[in-house]
């Protein structure tokens, strides 16, 4: 075991899965000389060569593109798009190319590319550089979806997508890249948690918190402060947004009969309002109280003096779980 | 050098060829890095009527602009702003191609033209808000006809062609300029508004300023051939000037603005600089870019450059130096209380302008999120991370 940031976490997934397999490369915008602007990437060239790990021009359609050809040709290609607000002008590849390839061709193509997306705000960015834009890819069929919200499942999912037959998109929480946690290099990533799984981080019986990617950390900080007044929250972190594990959530919630479900992305069409769909036509009898989503607001991610108010923070998830206790909350008195 | 009676060349307008400065020379020089004034045969037609007065003023906006960049990186340092793209040695491609455009034109840029938006008029204040955090879009794009600056790459040359197409079909002689580096010319986005221009003969100027680095990728990697032919590829007649020679950009804008007004399409600029700072204040050159390299350029320097031709000529006066000393002073003092006393945003901000008009669902969002805040008696409390129960 070792203490390893998130940042560094990845890293050294990518590095295995070189080692492992020479069909793996990696592409994007500054991850050679200088590492990645998160410094993802840092080293990897000078250790793997120009060939596997590539600069590549300002292009980010060029990019996935050329990471589907690649793909045809049995290659495992690793793409980086440098902040989430800059991966849309490949947003015609990704949904209408890499998404539907396999379906295409009755299978005989396969489009293992992981797509890696640092995302989500809390790092005092000018704007582009702090979306949330899962809910575009969750809705396209063919994509698989993760996010990881701890060093080590950051550590193993990499190699779990990289590994896997079917495009996934990585979605990574930038403002936790530094956070340390122990990574266990050891894990083969083969019999670990399957990425398409999700986990129950705290024990509960009050109300289910669903969250994922870099709001897990403050959910199950709000769940201690939710302990130190009485209520009992058991925290899923979902990790993979498409597909859904419906079965992990609809097990909790049959226990706690509530449901909240957090994200910083807008609530309109997020995937929030999926999840409390779902859980609401497979657990009605069990609901003791309608789903709650604390979410970001309806509204273009805001400079960045306000984007505290826009994430949901540890305080307006538990005035959330207040509603869906019915305990007095901010919305109090009002009506529907 | 024949004229049209508009003052205008004529027929055969200087440059149209694709190779100004003639063969042997690889880009149009008109100040060597000395501060030598070298003739051109076709080229000083386009500066003949730049007076001694004019020249000092040039000296005066590059200075200010200098230190425009120095202090704004300063008050970056001193927390005053989240971060800042420093155009440190970018003055005269800026300065030579802002100052050459007429009011009507309309200008759409990328992040780093803060000295263009000095030349359109801008206020120091406005140009810093973005950069504080304090909000979206720094100014009202049509207060100095130039759009905000655009951080997604390339995308602003899209919409300088669409103007262009504007102003084309509203018959007017005013022209779209757009500036975009060259990590720029990779994207799809710059690629597709040079078809279009070409097509539709858009009076657009496509000003890429090469700076030789896309943060920590070498200008080669986006292109084998000078970015300035890429354009011709198009059918777009392009010119490649030494961007730190404030003259040469000068008259190679001038000719494609009166090229543009006159009818003739859209016109490609590669000016070649240098970045000499960071990409931006959270960049560390050092890991990808050689210190020699940075001296070669520190020795072509755009502003101690102009500087050696106003002293050839006499010009240099100490009553000028502190003439534009005090200029700059005084700037960077008033950009500097502009941005410590700008007024913080107010957190139900966040909800304005979404829509042109109200809707009930955003503001069911808004009257939901202020009631959560007036739940605590300190607002702050309810933004923290950690929380205040
Ligand atoms: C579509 C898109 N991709 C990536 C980025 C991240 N990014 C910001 S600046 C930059 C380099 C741009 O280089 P260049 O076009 O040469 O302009 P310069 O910064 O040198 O002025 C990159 C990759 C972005 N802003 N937009």
């Amino acid at each position: 075991m070792t203490q390893l940031t998130f940042a560094r976490a990845i890293n050294a997934g990518l590095r295995k899965s070189l080692e492992n397999d020479s069909k793996v490369v990696l592409l994007g915008e500054d991850i050679g000389t200088l590492g990645g602007v998160f410094r993802v990437t840092d080293g990897l060239q000078k250790d793997f060569g120009t060939h596997r790990v590539v600069d590549t021009p300002l292009a980010e359609s060029a990019i996935v593109g050329t990471a589907v050809g690649l793909a045809y040709r049995g290659y495992r290609p690793v793409v980086e798009i440098q902040f989430d607000g800059f991966i849309y002008p490949a947003f015609d590849q990704i949904v209408s190319q890499v998404a539907k390839l396999h379906y295409r061709t009755r299978g005989a193509v396969k489009m293992p590319i992981t797509i890696r997306v640092p995302f989500g705000g809390g790092i005092g960015s000018p704007e582009h550089h702090s979306e949330s834009p899962e809910a575009y890819f969750t809705h396209t069929s063919g994509l698989r979806v993760v996010t990881v919200a701890n060093p080590q499942d950051a550590y193993t999912v990499i190699q779990q997508a990289i590994a896997c037959d079917d495009p996934v998109l990585y979605f990574e929480p930038k403002r936790r890249y530094h956070d340390k946690g122990e990574v266990d290099e050891s894990v083969d990533p083969a019999s670990a948690l399957p990425m398409d799984k999700a986990r129950v981080l705290t024990d509960g019986s009050d109300v289910t918190l669903v969250a994922y990617g870099p709001l897990v950390k403050t959910a199950v900080d709000a769940a201690s402060a939710a302990a130190d007044e009485g209520i009992s929250i058991e925290v899923i972190d979902l990790r993979s947004l498409a597909p859904v594990d419906y079965d992990a959530v609809v097990a909790s919630v049959r226990k706690t009969g509530r449901l909240v479900v957090t994200h910083e992305a807008g609530q309109s069409g997020g995937l929030g309002a999926e999840v409390a769909a779902s859980i609401t036509e497979r657990c009605f009898y069990h609901l003791e109280a309608a789903p709650v989503r604390v979410t970001g607001f309806d509204i273009p991610y805001p400079y960045s003096k306000l984007e505290m108010h826009h994430l949901p923070g540890l305080d307006r998830i538990l005035d959330g779980v207040d509603r869906a206790l019915g305990r007095p909350n901010s919305l109090s008195g009002l009506e529907g | 050098m024949s004229t049209d009676e508009t003052g205008h060349g004529g027929a055969q307008t200087p440059g149209s060829a694709g190779n100004p400065g003639g063969p042997g020379q690889e880009f149009l020089q008109l100040i060597t890095p000395a501060g030598e004034r070298i003739s051109h045969p076709e080229f000083d037609f386009w500066v003949r009527d730049i007076t001694d007065e004019q020249l000092c003023s040039l000296f005066e906006d590059m200075t200010v602009i200098r230190r425009i960049d120095v202090e704004a990186t300063a008050l970056q340092r001193q927390g005053e702003l989240a971060l800042w793209p420093p155009l440190l040695g970018q003055e005269a491609a800026q300065v030579g191609s802002g100052r050459s455009l007429r009011a009507d034109d309309f200008v759409f840029s990328s992040y780093r033209e803060n000295g263009v938006a000095y030349c359109r008029g801008v206020d120091l204040t406005d140009l810093l808000r973005v950069w504080r955090g304090n909000a979206s879009g720094g100014w009202d794009p049509y207060s100095i006809n130039m759009a905000t600056p655009q951080i997604i790459i390339g995308a602003q040359t899209l919409h300088a062609t669409g103007y262009a197409m504007g102003i084309q079909n509203d018959g007017a002689d005013a022209v779209a300029v757009t500036y975009f580096g060259d990590g720029a010319t990779s994207e799809g986005d710059v690629n597709e508004a040079m078809v279009f221009a070409a097509s539709f003969q858009a009076p657009v100027v496509f000003f890429c300023t090469n700076n030789h680095w896309a943060i920590s990728e070498p200008v080669r990697l986006q292109s084998h051939i000078q970015l300035a032919d890429r354009a011709t590829g198009f059918g777009i007649p392009s010119l490649r000037v030494d961007g730190n020679d404030v003259l040469a950009v000068m008259a190679a804008t001038r000719l494609a603005l009166d090229r543009a007004r006159r009818g003739g399409g859209p016109t490609f600029i590669e000016a070649v600089t240098y970045r000499m700072g960071p990409h931006t204040t959270a960049d560390d050159p050092t890991r990808y870019r050689d210190a020699n390299e940075l001296e070669d350029w520190a020795a072509k320097d755009p502003i101690s450059r102009l500087a050696g031709l106003l002293d050839r000529k006499g010009l240099l006066t100490p009553e000028l130096q502190q003439q534009v000393k005090d200029k700059a002073d005084s700037v960077a003092s008033e950009m500097r209380r502009g941005c410590t006393t700008m007024p913080e945003p107010q957190p139900l901000d966040v909800f304005k302008h979404v829509y042109s008009t109200p809707n009930s669902w955003l503001e069911r969002q808004q009257d939901h999120y202020a009631r959560y805040l007036a739940s605590f008696g300190d607002p702050a409390g309810a933004v923290s991370e950690e929380g205040a129960r």
